[in-house]
């Protein structure tokens, strides 16, 4: 066994890299709960690309077969169900683990110098999600699918000069048809999942480079020297990290991580599996009800609502009268999230140490975000158009107050290390 | 971090209560009590569909021995009974009514009925079938309290007998009044009210089943991983307690 291992180790780095990014990486001994998300949206993605996989060998993507097939699926096929509601679950639990993870950045200050770069790769994973979840939502060929997807293609249409023709290219037809969905089957199945899993890759290449934030904001890497000997973790750690500095706090991710991640993954599993097997549809969240109805591009639904995940930038978008505006909004949403590293100006890190109005800022916040989520579900009555200007407004005033006063915040002493 | 999640909780329980004054009001719904379990109300159920409605409306996505061994029914028995178009055991269960002459017939092509618990529920089925008046400015002498102005005969009329609707004399606001109370049949039917409606909840209780045929199977499978995921979180805890250990020392 050393012997394959040596020869592996002279021809490829295998144990430099399992040292490195697992077995002598140095992780803060402090993680919390939310810090379980990143390692459950790896797992949800590994779910995605091996039920997809299974799902693509029965799947018929034409206009003519696709609903039929997704049926033979659920009905014919071996546990076919249970491939479709791993996927189909999967991909809100995908949603729900990434808001989770974002929020969980958001709150300690994860973006902030140096992991300006980790979160931008971060917000191309988010990015690239929604454009998969988005296809992938067209390939049952439902109702729901149909004019969902008419709804968020002809947002385009917005866009002043290039928008009627941008509309066509994107749809390949001059309404969505079997042309559209032939493509948004191949960018689902192959072409955004590549893209996201290069995405993962730099994202954790450079976490690993800068290492991980925690929740005191407090930074384990220490200058060189400036530890005594007995301060330090007893833990072997790679010398890629402690030959610039002296890690405190902090050990090893892979076993002690991986065990504790290990309960984290079991509890989610009994959420997630609670789902598929007796939820799958989540009262109409997950899967719609008029997407058990076959496209038909003669019938207009009565209220269409795109998918739960969409619906906080959806409520922007129809808040706003005019609808190039609302389109520049809804982009701006998320434009907004990308900048942050840049928009916020302050020091510190951590919610725990910063000023009272910061805590508020961020808690109204989420309350918009969930807000807008709900709103965005609902037809737009005048009360509801009501609320979500309310909440759109808060949402962006998050990121205008904190460029404010981030710059000279009142904030608590940070402790020079993590006591506990 | 309490605080916080308190308050966001609070908020948006105040949202969602005060949104939901919005939502407009429809025919009330009357309850299905489906139960998958009852292979007898899946048979009747079975019967029922295929006697009256299988000659329109199609069940394109499910097969007939997939219904016939899930519904406790032996292949031989309901390829003689339920089977009338001479398919084999092993087809869809589909019908031979063109599209394009149902639009001219009725109006519009009578929707597959496979998934259409799915997408209506069983409350929705089972008041809708129960919900046929006579309203003779319509085509065919009926419409629907639940689905106006529906483009469908009332098929099960020789079961209930005429539905109209009936009205009483109350006092409101100090004048008699005709107030709306329901709908009646005139009994000339084969079945009495409370057989009609049970036949009603059969056929609603079948389709339910067509739409999710799996159903049964899934949720036992459900709870033998829920089993598995038990002892896997334990497990995973102890193994997580038996290395922390080492942390706690160094």
């Amino acid at each position: 066994m050393k012997k394959l291992i040596a020869w592996f180790d002279e021809r490829i780095p295998m144990t430099k890299t399992w040292n490195i990014h697992l077995a002598q990486y140095p992780a803060p001994k402090n993680f919390n709960f939310w810090y379980l998300f990143g390692v459950l949206a790896m797992l949800v993605l590994v779910n995605q690309i091996l039920t997809g996989i299974w799902l693509t060998m029965n799947y018929v993507p034409s206009a003519d077969g696709a609903f039929a097939s997704v049926e033979y699926i659920m009905r014919d096929i071996d546990y076919g169900w249970l491939l479709r509601y791993m996927h189909s679950t999967g991909a809100s639990a995908f949603f729900v683990v990434v808001y989770l993870h974002m929020f969980r950045g958001m709150m300690y200050g994860s973006y902030q110098k140096p992991r300006e770069l980790l979160w931008v790769f971060g917000m191309l994973i988010f990015l690239v999600l929604m454009a998969e979840a988005f296809m992938g939502y067209l390939l049952p060929w439902g109702q729901m699918s149909y004019w969902g997807a008419q709804v968020i293609i002809s947002l385009f249409g917005a866009i002043p000069i290039i928008g009627d023709d941008l509309t066509l290219w994107i749809r390949g037809d001059y309404v969505i048809s079997g042309a559209t969905l032939n493509r948004f089957f191949a960018l689902h199945v192959i072409a955004l999942p590549l893209v996201l899993v290069i995405l993962v890759f730099l994202h954790i290449i450079a976490l690993h480079e800068v290492g991980s934030n925690n929740p005191e904001g407090i930074n384990i890497k220490k200058p060189k020297g400036s530890v005594p000997e007995e301060e330090k973790p007893k833990f072997k750690f790679h010398e890629r990290f402690t030959n610039k500095y002296d890690i405190v706090d902090a050990f090893p991710f892979f076993p002690y991580y991986v065990v504790k991640d290990l309960v984290g993954i079991g509890i989610f599993l009994f959420l997630f599996c609670y789902v598929i097997f007796f939820a799958p549809a989540m009262g109409g969240l997950f899967l719609e009800p008029p997407n058990f109805e076959p496209a038909n591009p003669l019938k207009t639904p009565e209220h269409i609502a795109p998918v739960w995940y969409f619906t906080p930038f959806y409520a922007i978008l129809r808040a706003v009268p005019d609808k190039l505006l609302g389109v520049i909004l809804m982009f701006g949403a998320i434009v907004a999230l990308f900048l942050l590293p840049w928009i916020d100006r302050g020091k510190v890190r951590s919610i725990r140490y910063r000023c009272g109005f910061h805590k508020v800022n961020l808690t109204l916040f989420v309350i918009s975000f969930i807000a807008l989520g709900y709103l965005g579900l609902k037809p737009a009555t005048e009360v509801y158009t009501f609320f979500a200007r309310v909440f759109t407004f808060l949402y962006f005033a998050f990121f205008v107050f904190l460029f404010f006063y981030s710059k000279n915040e009142n904030t608590k002493p940070v402790p020079e290390r993590i006591t506990k | 971090m309490k605080q916080f999640l308190k308050t966001t909780l609070l908020v948006a329980a105040t949202i969602w209560s005060v949104a939901g004054f919005a939502a407009g009001p429809t025919v009330p719904l009357d309850e299905a009590k489906v139960d998958l379990h009852d292979k007898a109300s899946l048979q009747r159920g079975a019967q029922l569909f295929m006697n009256y409605c299988l000659g329109c409306h199609s069940m394109e996505y499910q097969r007939y021995n997939r219904t016939f061994n899930d519904l406790g029914i032996p292949e031989d028995l309901g390829e003689a009974n339920l089977q009338f178009t001479g398919e084999k055991v092993g087809d869809l269960i589909t019908n031979a009514m063109p599209a394009e002459a149902a639009g001219a017939w009725f109006g519009t092509a009578a929707p597959d009925l496979t998934l259409v618990a799915r997408v209506r529920g069983a409350d929705w089925i089972y008041t809708y079938l129960r919900s046929f008046y006579v309203d003779e400015s319509r085509p065919f002498g009926v419409n629907n309290t639940v689905f106006p102005n529906v483009g469908m005969p009332h098929v099960l009329q020789e079961l209930q007998g005429v539905p109209r609707k009936t009205t009483e004399q109350r006092m409101i606001d100090g004048e008699m009044q005709d107030v709306y109370v329901g709908i009646k049949t005139d009994g000339s039917g084969m079945l009495s009210e409370s057989e009609y409606d049970q036949a009603m909840l059969d056929l609603t209780n079948f389709l339910v089943y067509t739409g999710e045929p799996m159903l049964l199977e899934q949720r036992r499978l459900g709870w033998k991983v829920f089993g598995f995921l038990l002892v896997f979180t334990i497990l995973a805890w102890l193994l997580k307690r038996e290395f922390f250990k080492d942390v706690k020392k160094k």
